[in-house]
């Protein structure tokens, strides 16, 4: 059976080239960074080169990028460690609603144990924070601001600028968590103006286990990784070397793709779009029209429980996901579909795909193919379809 | 220990909340940039800070110049004058 993959927000296949260069770090050259002898002082110069290429996908300087495990790391140290670093100024901080749980959960950690004011940001029925928000939101004691540069749920893209300039002018330091836009469309954290931002490995074609912060010089963090000075001090624990280089050569390769990578993600994801406004009736497409990740389509299907259209396309090779993979395992109504303003109701029926440049429009057609008849299939036996047919006909 | 009411500096060297060592590492980087008698700021919230810095400036041959206490900030504000 045909396997189409389209859950690129989750995990990506490890590219070919970032393998092989990853695999010399497992074998003979295994030492510790931190070891003096040869062994160990080269590989420091590695991820030094490594820590060059992020920063430069990133438009950074390259002593300002810090290796993490993940994203989620990345998250928890630009949102707790800039925060407990500015205590003394004051405890509030702001995040979108959207966010993932990674800053979510650290901002209700901040809230729960240091005795921070947390304000949850509503966004717009596109999922974008409005500038006016913003502004009413900050006050003299608002330490950090934490929001997405886009959806990895609905695929908006934040108006990031005009929130940064906000922050800019009253010294309010600004996160935002660049996951779901890395290899997407240009990162570029001084054409941004934020003062932190996160990445992930996995997004990247590099391995699961590695992230990155990038911090501007002059930002405090408190470090959340208690042990010696690896990264200069910043986040203590021996380096996982092999993964540093897999990000270094991935965000390499994004880098000079990005252009090409972005045009062809569009492509498909237009004819996958297109395809299922034609082919499927109460398909609710959700996130900014324009605004959104070129390889990014998000749908609310009315009628049927997304977990479940899961589960069929899952049988017939399709790979997709009904929001972000630990909400969707958690069978929970998505936050952000509900803070776009979609009922719980038809946010039940949450569709996401997120295409990678694995994919081709083979694939696409085959999924064109197969999931009106998923669809239909579970709208047969929906007793919320049979009423909405009916109230649509008059009965 | 030499306390300083007015304190100046050609170079900040900010390790607030960096662990240590990094206060025994970073001043001999900062201090390639600066000239003979340019004086270097060390930020540091680091207590051991204040035995270890001026150790460092006998050892390697630099004058440690006198600390100044930042109370709003909970920060110690430390200063070397480079010789050589």
């Amino acid at each position: 059976m045909k396997r189409v993959y389209l859950d690129h927000a989750a995990a990506t296949p490890v590219r070919e080239e970032v393998l092989e260069a990853m695999l010399p770090y497992f074998r003979e050259r295994f030492g510790n960074p931190s070891a003096v002898y040869d062994l160990g002082a080269d590989i420091k110069e590695v991820i030094e080169a490594a820590r060059a290429k992020v920063a430069g996908f990133i438009g950074a300087p390259a002593d300002q990028v810090i290796f993490t495990s993940c994203g989620a790391e990345a998250n928890n140290l630009a949102v707790k460690g800039a925060a407990l670093a500015h205590l003394k100024k004051g405890r509030h901080v702001i995040v979108s609603a959207i966010e993932h749980h990674s800053v979510l959960n650290s901002a209700r950690y901040l809230e729960k144990f240091h005795d921070f004011e947390v304000t949850f940001l509503p966004v717009n029925k596109f999922g974008q924070v409005e500038p006016e928000r913003l502004a009413r939101a900050l006050t003299p004691a608002t330490v950090l601001v934490s929001i997405q540069h886009a959806s990895n749920e609905i695929g908006t893209i934040q108006r990031l600028k005009e929130l940064t300039g906000l922050c800019r002018e009253q010294g309010v330091v600004f996160h935002t968590d660049a996951v779901a836009t890395a290899g997407q469309i240009p990162v570029d954290v001084k054409d941004l103006g934020v003062d932190l931002l996160s990445l992930s490995g996995p997004a990247l074609g590099a391995p699961k286990g590695i992230g990155a912060l990038y911090f501007r010089r002059g930002v405090r963090l408190v470090p959340q990784i208690h042990s010696g000075i690896q990264e200069n001090g910043r986040r203590g624990g021996t380096e996982n070397v092999p993964g540093i280089v897999g990000l270094g050569t991935a965000a390499e390769l994004a880098g000079a793709e990005l252009a090409a990578n972005a045009r062809r993600l569009k492509d498909l994801r237009n004819r996958l779009v297109a395809g299922v406004n034609d082919r499927i009736a109460g398909a609710i497409f959700t996130g900014h029209p324009e605004e959104r990740l070129p390889g990014h389509a998000s749908f609310c299907f009315e009628g049927i429980e997304g977990e479940a259209l899961i589960f069929l396309v899952n049988a017939r090779g399709i790979c997709a996901n009904t929001g972000s993979a630990c909400a969707s395992k958690a069978l929970k109504v998505s936050p952000t579909l509900c803070a776009i303003g979609l009922s719980p109701e038809v946010a039940q029926g949450s569709m996401v795909f997120t295409l990678g440049g694995d994919n081709d429009q083979e694939d696409i057609d085959y999924v064109l193919a197969e999931l009106p008849l998923a669809v239909e299939k579970l709208r047969a036996f929906s007793p919320v379809w049979r009423k909405k047919l009916a109230a649509a006909s008059g009965g | 220990m030499k306390f300083l009411h007015e304190c100046k500096a050609d170079a900040t060297a900010d390790l607030v909340y960096r662990v240590c060592p990094m206060h025994l590492l970073e001043p001999a980087e900062f201090l390639k940039d600066l000239h003979q008698g340019q004086v270097l700021e060390i930020l540091t919230d680091y207590d051991g800070a204040l035995e270890d810095i001026p150790a460092w400036c006998a050892k390697h041959g630099q004058e440690f110049v006198g600390i100044c206490e930042d109370e709003d900030e909970d920060v110690y504000k430390l200063y070397i004058k480079k010789v050589h």
